[in-house]
């Protein structure tokens, strides 16, 4: 058996090291978010070398990819509002009826087996949900809506609701079983029937934990692509109709991905003053989300 | 005492609340039938079109001659790559957060910045992959530029599931190990990981599964959707099972709609088999932990 | 529910011979009467055929160690016991001679005529003091006319008025804990009930705050009938002027609570009061 003075040294170096690492593993978080930020900031820097930030706040239409070149940001800001608009107006009221259900009237067993089955729903790859959006559910509603065009904000923004429905059903749950019993018997025993107590007692003191879930779903909703790429268009349109093509944010960066841009130039850029863009309003939602979290954590 | 049995319960009833007690139920059940309703739509287009020609068969212009080799073993190749790179390191910086960071500023800065990075929507990444990855490591459009991008994806998903892994490991099992005068890694590594792996693998799994479905990032990258060669190294050009579907979602003719609708089966396919896969491993890895 | 008792569980070991007559007090109208009650939480027994009446305009004081079922027993009084997941009960409870049971009977009326106190105070979080107050008019759908008035006269009479008058606006959580639990009061008061119960509501709260409540429910006696759960023996002496003693689920005494505390009739009730156990 080796000495014990002599082990507890090189133990000890062994032990240094592995912590060094697993603070490395740890820091490399940190550096991905400084990358992320320092790609963002230059390559928008060099963007706005050439083209005034007026033209990008201003300008009402987007045509990097023409001759005549217009770099105005609100069509694609209009098209990520509506179909993320639709998709909030989905997912609002069954995310938040089925929260209701699970947190007020679900028995244990019912809830073990609901829940995990809504979450299922966000469990599919958006590539699928892309599909449903375009080839199954737009066909269906041409049915109803003569006028809908092949590609739409409708149909993507109905699919891209379904998605985020287990996302507010789950915090907004956390939310209400948060609300303590004694707030709720407070109620009965003014002689409050059901209805009355959830919806003046539980759900206002649940507010902030509810907003904290829609805040992150609109996020989320923002900041997807691929449905919105396959089924909405890719025609940047300053709209609010839902039956036209339009195009998102993220569907513009793949838009311009698929093709072969040479780096360095400014249609090469463009991607990257989106992505900023976007990168600020989810990043936003999501730091006021964590707050309004917090707020109903604490009280 | 003369102790009686209690008698059967009946709760008042009401029409009100009972109606907006199956109208919340309603809306928790339609949203599944309907991704169920959906999914079976699928499974009937595509599910004649799966055979071995469309498995082993490169892209083609007809879509009666495409199939999916190319996008299959692209996306084998990517998940292997991505769990062998983020896997790891996921862990270990789960294992400092866990058991070695101190509460600081440090450790704050790096929860707060995961918990932020997980919220970044995934086209970023595709952004950070093709400046970092592609360009300034000159990488080029390659299986590696695509893994890591994916790792970078999933890491925070693997930190903070492998993190709740650590925690269900009780408090006293460390200090007991560290009383033995056992050192922290030995304690980590001879009680706590063994402890903690069924929940870090199936917090991985899900996170590759997560992986294997993401499209955005890798389009931004430069996947490609043509290829008639399969890859020969982790430097080689690729396609990937999403970026086939993609493609052939985006195609008019219908005969593509149906390749996609094929193409889709063969991924929620793979999902699937892996999710029962997470599960088996850990409902078997408690049983052998006598938990 | 069901009122009947299986015959052969009526069969009572001799030890519990206490006559319902006793256990009420002749002379005074029974505001509530409660005949035979049982109550369950699952297949737990936790009350054992109690039977009591209950005064009209009289503090009522139901003693005993923690865990015997006083909660209980007045949780059945309004119909709240069976809010709980697994609660059952049988036997019968008049108000005013009308069984509230019966079924029909709808509980949230019951609940209105019948107004409870908790042991923490429980004021709406998202609502003002002055929303607190007049919480139980809103989510029952009364609209009486002066809303400032009904908001006066409640804090008036929980002795809770000169101390928020002026801030009515602010949140029901603002206050300290003693006035949360006056404004708790104020809210059962509202709604102008004519039983009020009372879970050891000063558990919680310091000794000033506790004797000012007490002299609350001295001067709440005229209005309303009242019941309080306490295990403060003194507090039952100093407020009510009939005990209830529970014990494992029994009501082992009811009686005016001086002869409750000073010539106890049952030998357990003797060994509690002394402090032999508890
Ligand atoms: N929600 C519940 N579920 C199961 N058992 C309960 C519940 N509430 C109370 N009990 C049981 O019922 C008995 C009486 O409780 P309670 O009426 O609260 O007593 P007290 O108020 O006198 O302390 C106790 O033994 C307690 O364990
Ligand atoms: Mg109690």
């Amino acid at each position: 058996m080796a000495r014990p003075a002599s082990m507890r040294r090189s133990r000890r170096v062994g032990e240094a090291l592995i912590e060094r690492s697993m603070l490395g593993c740890a820091l490399l978080s940190v550096v991905t978010t400084a990358a992320i930020l320092a790609i963002l900031v230059r390559q928008t820097g060099e963007f706005f070398a050439e083209v005034p930030i007026s033209a990008f706040l201003f300008d009402t239409q987007w045509t990097p990819l023409f001759a005549d070149k217009h770099f105005g940001i609100w069509p694609l800001l209009a098209g990520t509002f509506l179909t993320s608009a639709i998709a909030i107006a989905v997912a609002l009221p069954f995310g938040l009826l089925a929260a209701i259900y699970l947190g007020e009237f679900a028995t244990p067993r019912i809830r073990g087996v609901l829940k995990p089955t809504l979450e299922l729903l966000a469990g599919v790859p958006t590539i699928v949900y892309g599909y449903f959006a375009l080839v199954t559910l737009t066909p269906v509603l041409q049915k109803f809506m003569p006028e809908l065009s092949g590609f739409n904000a409708l149909a993507p923004g109905i699919v891209m609701g379904v998605m985020i429905i287990p996302m507010i059903t789950s915090l907004g749950e956390d939310a209400i079983s948060a609300v303590p019993g004694s707030v709720r018997e407070g109620a009965y025993a003014l002689g409050a029937g059901k209805l009355a107590t959830v919806f003046r007692v539980v759900l206002p003191t649940a507010l902030s934990g509810i907003a904290a879930a829609v805040v992150l779903a609109v996020s989320r909703a923002v900041g997807e692509t691929m449905i919105v790429a396959i089924a909405a268009g890719q025609q940047p349109r300053l709209t609010l109709n839902p039956q036209v093509p339009v195009e998102t944010m993220t569907a513009y960066i793949v838009q311009v991905g698929m093709g072969d841009t040479p780096t360095g130039t400014l249609e090469y850029r463009t991607i990257f003053v989106v992505g900023a863009t976007l990168f600020a309003i989810t990043f936003a939602a999501n730091l006021l989300s964590q707050r309004w979290a917090r707020r109903f954590r604490e009280r | 005492m003369n102790r009686l049995r209690p008698p059967a319960t009946r709760p008042p009833s009401r029409t009100l609340e009972h109606g907006f007690r199956w109208l919340c139920l309603l809306a928790a059940l339609l949203p599944v039938a309907v991704l169920g309703v959906l999914l079976f739509d699928v499974v009937r287009t595509g599910i004649g079109r799966i055979d071995v020609q469309f498995l082993t068969s490169f892209p083609s212009r007809r879509p009666e001659h495409a199939g999916i080799i190319a996008g299959a073993v692209g996306s084998l190749w990517l998940v292997g790559l991505t769990a062998a790179i983020a896997v790891p390191i996921g862990v270990g910086a789960a294992i400092y957060l866990e058991e070695y960071a101190r509460r600081g500023r440090l450790a704050t800065l790096i929860e707060v910045n995961v918990s932020n990075l997980a919220g970044v929507p995934s086209i970023i990444y595709g952004l950070l992959g093709l400046e970092l990855f592609v360009r300034a490591l000159s990488l080029g459009r390659s299986l590696l530029a695509g893994a890591l991008t994916l790792a970078l994806l999933v890491l925070p998903i693997i930190i903070l599931s492998t993190r709740e892994a650590l925690r269900t490991v009780p408090r006293g099992l460390r200090e007991a190990g560290l009383a033995l005068g056992a050192t922290r890694w030995q304690v980590v590594r001879q009680v706590v990981l063994p402890l903690a792996i069924p929940g870090i693998l199936t917090g991985s799994i899900l996170a590759i599964s997560r992986a294997i479905g993401e499209a955005a990032p890798l389009v931004v990258l430069g996947a490609l959707s043509y290829v008639d060669f399969l890859p020969d190294g982790p430097m080689a050009p690729f396609s990937a099972l999403p970026i086939q579907i993609f493609n052939w979602t985006s195609r008019p003719q219908a005969g593509f709609a149906v390749n996609a609708a094929a193409g889709i089966i063969v991924l929620m396919a793979t999902l699937l088999v892996l999710n029962a896969a997470a599960i088996i491993t850990r409902n078997r890895m408690q049983k052998r932990l006598g938990r | 529910m069901q009122t009947t008792v299986d015959s052969d569980a009526c069969l009572s070991p001799p030890y519990r011979t206490m006559e319902p007559a006793q256990m009420s007090n002749p002379g005074v109208a029974a505001k509530l009467s409660v005949q035979e009650l049982s109550a369950w939480h699952g297949e737990k027994q936790v009350l054992v055929r109690v039977s009591l009446d209950l005064p009209e305009h009289e503090i009522s004081a139901v003693i005993g160690p923690s865990g015997c079922g006083k909660s209980t027993l007045i949780r059945c009084l309004n119909r709240m016991h069976e809010l709980v997941p697994g609660a059952t009960h049988r036997g019968s409870i008049q108000l005013d001679g009308e069984d509230i049971y019966a079924s029909g009977v709808d509980p949230v009326l019951i609940r209105r005529r019948v107004g409870m106190v908790f042991q923490k105070p429980n004021p709406f979080p998202t609502m003002s003091i002055r929303d607190n107050v007049l919480a139980g008019l809103r989510l029952t759908g009364m609209r009486p006319g002066d809303l400032d008035a009904v908001v006066e006269s409640a804090l008036q009479q929980a002795a809770l008025w000169s101390e928020v008058k002026d801030r009515l606006r602010e949140p029901g959580t603002s206050l300290s804990g003693g006035q949360q639990q006056r404004l708790c009061i104020a809210r059962a008061l509202a709604v102008e009930p004519e039983v009020l119960l009372l879970d050891e509501p000063c558990s919680a709260l310091d000794p000033i705050a506790t004797t000012r409540i007490e002299d609350l429910l001295g001067t709440l006696r005229e209005r309303y009938t009242i019941v309080i759960v306490t295990h403060n023996m003194q507090q039952a002496a100093r407020v009510s002027q009939q005990t209830a003693f529970l014990l494992q689920g029994e009501l082992v005494e009811f009686t005016e609570t001086d002869a409750l505390f000073t010539k106890p009739k049952d030998k357990r009730t003797e060994d509690y009061v002394t402090g032999k156990f508890g």
